[in-house]
């Protein structure tokens, strides 16, 4: 399979403002490759750079040093984000929009056609449960009616790669569900989606591999399985690879 | 030029969904009937100190439009965190500058559009004539000048971290521009150097926002002013928006947008 995101010697520090302030090294030399149709699960311990990671992929933040591509594009170039979707950690929209005048904005951005624009939204209006809403400005919707925009915003341009930067955080039980099923329907589609969690046990369920982040280094890479090991669960390794003592079995 | 018209549009739908916006725009057409409707010493010529007023208030009343509208642009961009979905689109950021500042400056042609139309009207029901050309004139300068100053708030607000700090800021430089720019030369003379040097360098450096200032055209109902110098003056205020912008363009080129 071939890699559609890589990541080579990838390294990012933030220079401090003050004058007495070290350097902070948030990335240190990261080498990661996500396969064409695979669900990657991206974990870590808040601060270990999974969202600095992220946002040199979007091209958010300037690698220090290193590169990053997604299709083989560099990641500075605006055309390296034509087939991705990406979902924040937390709805950022503009608020005096309607759900559909959102989706019709960033479709022009893709360059979709009115037609498919249209089709389009309908398709995704359906999938998160927000036709009725549609023309109500976004001010007006309840925190998962938000998220859920974000999640049709994210797939308007039918992605072939969804960065998703903690989907499910702030969801009541359904709405992680629903998140969950349309991973899953995207993996059927092909799709690869790229995502960073702070939910272990929703990680094994759905990710085909998953990397540890820790500190700015990648600590562990590789199947769920493989990962997990001799360990009960993926919570336990996860603990044990980033070097937090697990208390004792009784 | 898509994403551009596309950013655009955002712009000027966020703008005409504001309360504040209507607000001083009622304000000043009230303030402007309320003019019209009075007859000072029963003077036939009153007219013109009336429209001088209202004109004035006019162009307050864009300035504060155009620098406030600009200023909070990207601030609130960052701010709200609307940047982040938004740069994850295949979008660069000059197109964003350029889509903010076309959506800025088509907003504020929009609000001088109404301005000049509700203010000729009114000025045509007191004089019994109306120069639709002369108003043309100064409304196509006036709007011209206001880009000149939405690009400077643009670049402003990716410069200082505030929108606050920025509009005051925008409003000092270009009240200094319109009421000293023009006397810099003459002040020059009298210093001794390198003031000199710095001030002559000032004088041909600043934008001479003065140039766009035909409000005594409409007042007086003067001759028009030939087009070649008309057409001149744009090109001058193009030449400075596109200094602004891509100056903008290169501030924002690296800055971090988390």
């Amino acid at each position: 399979m071939t890699a559609i995101l890589q990541t080579q010697q990838l390294r990012v520090e933030y220079r401090s403002r003050e004058f007495h302030q070290a350097t902070k090294v948030a990335l240190k030399g990261l080498d990661l490759e996500v396969r064409a149709g695979e669900v990657f699960g991206f974990l870590g311990p808040n601060g270990a750079g999974k969202t600095t990671t992220m946002n040199v992929l979007l091209g958010f933040v300037a690698p220090t040093s290193g590169s990053a591509s997604l299709f083989g594009i560099d990641v500075r170039q605006p055309i390296a984000r034509q087939r991705i979707g990406y979902l924040p950690e937390l709805t950022y929209y503009y608020k005096f929009l309607t759900a559909e005048e959102l989706l019709r904005f960033y479709a022009k951005i893709f360059g979709l056609t009115r037609s498919e624009t249209d089709r389009r939204i309908v398709e995704l209006l359906k999938l998160v449960e927000l036709e009725s809403a549609a023309q109500r400005p976004i001010k007006s919707y309840s925190k998962g009616m938000q998220q859920r925009v974000g999640l049709a915003q994210s797939l308007i341009n039918n992605p072939d790669l969804l960065i998703l930067d903690e989907p499910t955080s702030g969801l009541d039980p359904l709405g992680r569900m629903k998140v969950r099923e349309i991973i899953q329907r995207l993996k059927d589609q092909g799709k690869t989606v790229f995502f960073s969690s702070h939910e272990l046990g929703e990680v094994e369920t759905i990710c085909d591999r998953v990397a540890i982040i820790h500190q700015g280094e990648l600590k562990a890479v590789g199947r769920v399985t493989e990962i997990t090991g001799q360990h009960a669960n993926l919570e336990k390794a996860f603990l044990d690879i980033i070097g937090f003592p697990t208390p004792a079995q009784p | 030029m898509k994403n551009i018209f596309s950013v655009a549009g955002v712009v000027i739908k966020e703008l005409y969904r504001r309360k504040d916006f209507y607000v001083l725009f009622i304000i000043t057409v009230l303030i402007c009937l309320v003019m019209a409707s009075v007859n000072i010493f029963n003077d036939a010529k009153i007219a013109r100190y009336l429209k001088e007023i209202c004109l004035l208030l006019v162009w307050i009343s864009a300035l504060v439009i155009a620098i406030t509208t600009a200023a909070r642009q990207i601030p609130a961009e960052r701010e709200n965190r609307t940047l982040l979905p938004l740069l994850a689109k295949p979008l660069s950021r000059p197109q964003l500058i350029f889509g903010k500042f076309l959506g800025c400056w088509l907003a504020c042609g929009l609000t001088l559009f109404c301005f000049y139309l509700f203010f000729g009207a009114l000025s045509a029901a007191r004089e019994h004539q109306w120069l639709v050309l002369d108003y043309f004139q100064a409304g196509l300068m006036h709007w011209f000048m206001l880009g000149i100053v939405v690009a400077m708030a643009l670049l402003g607000s990716l410069v200082f971290a505030a929108p606050s700090s920025n509009s005051t800021i925008c409003f000092i430089v270009i009240g200094g521009i319109l009421f000293v720019g023009r006397h810099l030369d003459q002040v020059a003379v009298s210093m001794h150097e390198p003031l000199r040097t710095v001030v002559n360098v000032l004088y041909y450096t600043v934008p001479h926002l003065e140039f766009y200032d035909l409000r005594d055209l409409v007042i007086h109902n003067w001759p028009l002013i030939a087009w070649q110098y008309i057409l001149l003056a744009l090109l001058y205020a193009a030449a400075y928006i596109l200094v602004f912008l891509l100056a903008a363009c290169l501030v924002f080129r690296r800055k971090p947008v988390n």
